[in-house]
């Protein structure tokens, strides 16, 4: 049995002109338009023909982008607003968190605002006394429940909020990425009384970016993307599958960020290199043209996962033979830390010279960083230092890791354990 | 969601608006509470406002203006109060109304819930200052000795009844249209001046010159405020009562009209405020 059936729903929203926001009820009888102006000929589809059924007692996640639909997705299931197209029918009663507190009213205590706002969930008076104790004592007020709201902190609110709207005790529970209401403690709370709601077999819909909640708490996840369903099944699987586009997405913003920086020049060195910024300098005698990050797969990526190996592969012209050449990569972190440099000279080279085209590539068989964002300067210089073409921090590159370690370093490593203790399922 | 015709649809929603009378009440009082909440005098300012506006008017046209009046009209302040009363019950409830949707933005965009609550709220809490102000104005009445009928004042609360329709139903089609033209608040304000002047509370309709006491008699309020001062003020029978069955019927042609346009444009609330 399907707690929520979701068939074909197109919702399109006007999106105003102009004209249209200045419009008035004087210009509209004016122009003999009051009807007219009703229907804005500029729309756009937030939801462009989705549908989904979600099982009786099942807890489902929708993940997607910002402005995927996904909450508009959920107002149309509560039952705020209705579909341009399709339709939506949901078993039972609904109870939505969608944002805590929204009927409060400031001046009066928490106690007239709980019967208040209950009873615009759609419980009866009888019902909200009879909970009032365990709502109460759920938000961790009972000492400020007869104060006038105005003088709750925003975390007292939420919490009274969410309190209210849980013990409505709906068939059908949505969820609209509210967990971070409050401190570790009541985040916890509000989890298990999510399981208690899965174990009593109600139907749980949540709409977060927290994809770690969806794989682990989620029966089933769709992610939306652009207002259609992407995907739908198996949270992990949909999860991974939302991930690696991301990723994607990321590459595609990175690489347009890199040919952007590429193709600014900055004449003249900073007097201060340690401190500089980034930018791109030098004689331009031997000119680094194009610098791309290769990936195990031998197609330039911007986006790594931690262990992997990457290739720095720079295109390089001389405008005239030189004799005095060194080569020279530098990787920092995003707080300008150096994790790693080099150079041929460095590294005991006692020559260079080149002419004409070429490419240099810098091979790193394990990329053991830990995650995060990383920028990299390349450069060709003398073996005195002046340059010839160097570009400071132009090229960013991105770790990613399964594991949230901390650090810089991600040495290769394992753990060992001698036989008494017990430590499973570590990763690797 | 099933699509049913109109009418239907729209006695489904009565229907439910019924459920919701526990939620009207509630909020009519926390309305009051909260109005009232900080200051000194609390809900007794319900009774003081009213008898601070019946001084204004008994000053106007007792010192300042002694002539304006017919003189079998006294205490002339006490049957410009009879109109007053309900005037003000009628035209706050709908300035608030038309505020009361975009006002309550957050709770229709976030919140399911019928949103024909709001308005109606605004109603019934001006009939509860209405209610307040009925000692005040039988205390003066006593005082002033002014024969009341007891099988006149039956009428009393049908009056208020169809009062109550005719606010109802316009607080609806005003707080629905000024989603959609955010100038309906400021028309309102100033169609709500003129409806005053051309409602004789504050002269009596038999002073009015003939062609404009027709015109006066198309203003359903016109019947009203007569039909308060004849139970009230005048002794005698009431014998307006089958103009008042008419405005009876209209003020429910109105109320359905109202929830009708409320109704159809329902959808549109939480995109628009």
């Amino acid at each position: 049995m399907n707690a929520i059936e979701v068939r074909g729903v197109r919702k399109t929203y006007p999106r105003y002109s102009r004209r249209r926001q200045f419009a008035t009820l004087k210009s509209a009888l004016l122009s003999g338009r009051v009807l007219h102006d009703l229907r804005p000929e500029e729309t756009f589809d937030a939801l462009k023909g989705v549908s989904f059924d979600v099982a009786a007692g099942k807890t489902f996640g929708i993940i997607g982008r910002n402005g995927s639909g996904k909450s508009t997705m959920l107002k149309l299931i509560a039952g705020i607003g209705r579909p341009s197209e399709g339709a939506v029918a949901v078993k039972g009663r609904v109870s939505a968190l969608i944002e805590l507190g929204a009927g409060f009213h400031p001046e009066i205590s928490g106690r007239e605002n709980v019967y208040i706002n209950g009873m615009m969930l759609g419980l009866t008076k009888r019902e909200i006394g009879a909970r009032f104790d365990e709502i109460v004592s759920f938000a961790e007020l009972q000492e400020f429940i007869d104060a006038p709201v105005k003088t709750y902190s925003s975390g007292m609110y939420m919490r009274l909020g969410f309190a209210v709207a849980i013990h409505v005790d709906p068939d059908v529970l949505l969820v609209d990425e509210v967990l971070a209401v409050g401190d570790e403690a009541f985040t916890h709370k509000c989890l298990d009384k999510f399981s208690e709601f899965r174990r009593r077999g109600r139907t749980v819909l949540l709409v977060t970016h927290s994809l770690d909640l969806v794989t682990r708490f989620c029966d089933e996840a769709l992610w939306l993307d652009a207002g259609l369903a992407k995907m739908q099944g198996d949270p992990k699987r949909v999860v991974d599958a939302y991930l690696m586009s991301v990723a994607g997405a990321e590459n595609l913003a990175l690489e347009a960020d890199a040919q952007a920086s590429a193709s600014s020049t900055f004449p003249d060195a900073p007097a201060d290199m340690t401190r500089a910024i980034e930018g791109r300098w030098g004689s331009r005698e031997v000119e680094i043209d194009a610098v791309e990050f290769v990936g195990s797969g031998g197609e330039a990526a911007h986006v790594f996962t931690s262990g992997t190996p990457i290739e720095i592969r720079l295109r390089v012209r001389a405008r005239r033979p030189v004799s005095d050449l060194v080569f020279g990569v530098g990787i920092f972190n995003a707080d300008g830390v150096c994790c790693y440099g080099t150079n041929t000279d460095i590294e005991g080279a006692t020559s260079g010279a080149m002419s004409g085209e070429g490419q240099v590539s810098f091979i790193i068989d394990r990329l053991d960083l830990v995650e995060g964002s990383y920028m990299v300067d390349v450069a060709a210089h003398r073996k005195d230092g002046a340059p010839y073409d160097y570009h400071r921090l132009l090229h960013t590159l991105r770790v990613v890791s399964p594991l949230k370690e901390t650090g810089i370093f991600r040495p290769p490593h394992r753990w060992a354990f001698s036989a008494n203790i017990r430590i499973t399922g570590l990763e690797r | 969601m099933i699509r049913r015709p109109a009418g239907l649809r729209l006695l489904a929603h009565l229907q439910q608006l019924f459920r919701y009378r526990a939620l009207i009440h509630s909020l009519v009082a926390r309305e009051l509470k909260a109005r009232y909440r900080g200051s000194v005098l609390g809900l007794f300012w319900s009774f003081v406002n009213p008898l601070l506006l019946l001084l204004v008017y008994s000053f106007v046209f007792t010192v300042v203006l002694p002539a304006a009046h017919p003189p079998d009209l006294q205490p002339f302040a006490l049957f410009m109060f009879c109109g007053i009363l309900p005037w003000t019950w009628f035209s706050s409830s709908l300035l608030e109304a038309s505020n009361v949707l975009i006002a309550g933005g957050n709770l229709i965009r976030k919140v399911l819930f019928p949103a024909e609550v709001l308005p109606l709220v605004t109603v019934f809490a001006g009939l509860v200052h209405f209610c307040l102000g009925l000692p005040i104005l039988a205390a003066f009445l006593i005082y002033y000795r002014v024969p009341l009928v007891a099988a006149d004042l039956a009428w009393f609360p049908v009056i208020v009844l169809i009062q109550l329709l005719l606010t109802a139903g316009l607080a609806l089609l005003v707080s629905a249209l000024t989603v959609h033209f955010r100038d309906v608040r400021d028309l309102l304000s100033n169609v709500l001046t003129l409806w005053f002047f051309a409602t004789p509370i504050i002269y009596a309709l038999s002073q009015v010159p003939g062609p404009i006491r027709r015109f006066l008699n198309l203003n359903p309020f016109t019947h009203l405020a007569v039909a308060y001062q004849e139970v009230l003020f005048r002794g005698g029978p009431f014998v307006e009562w089958p103009r008042l069955l008419a405005v009876g019927a209209g003020s429910l042609a109105v109320f359905a009209f109202g929830y009708f346009v409320f109704d159809r444009l329902r959808d549109t609330f939480a995109e628009e405020v």
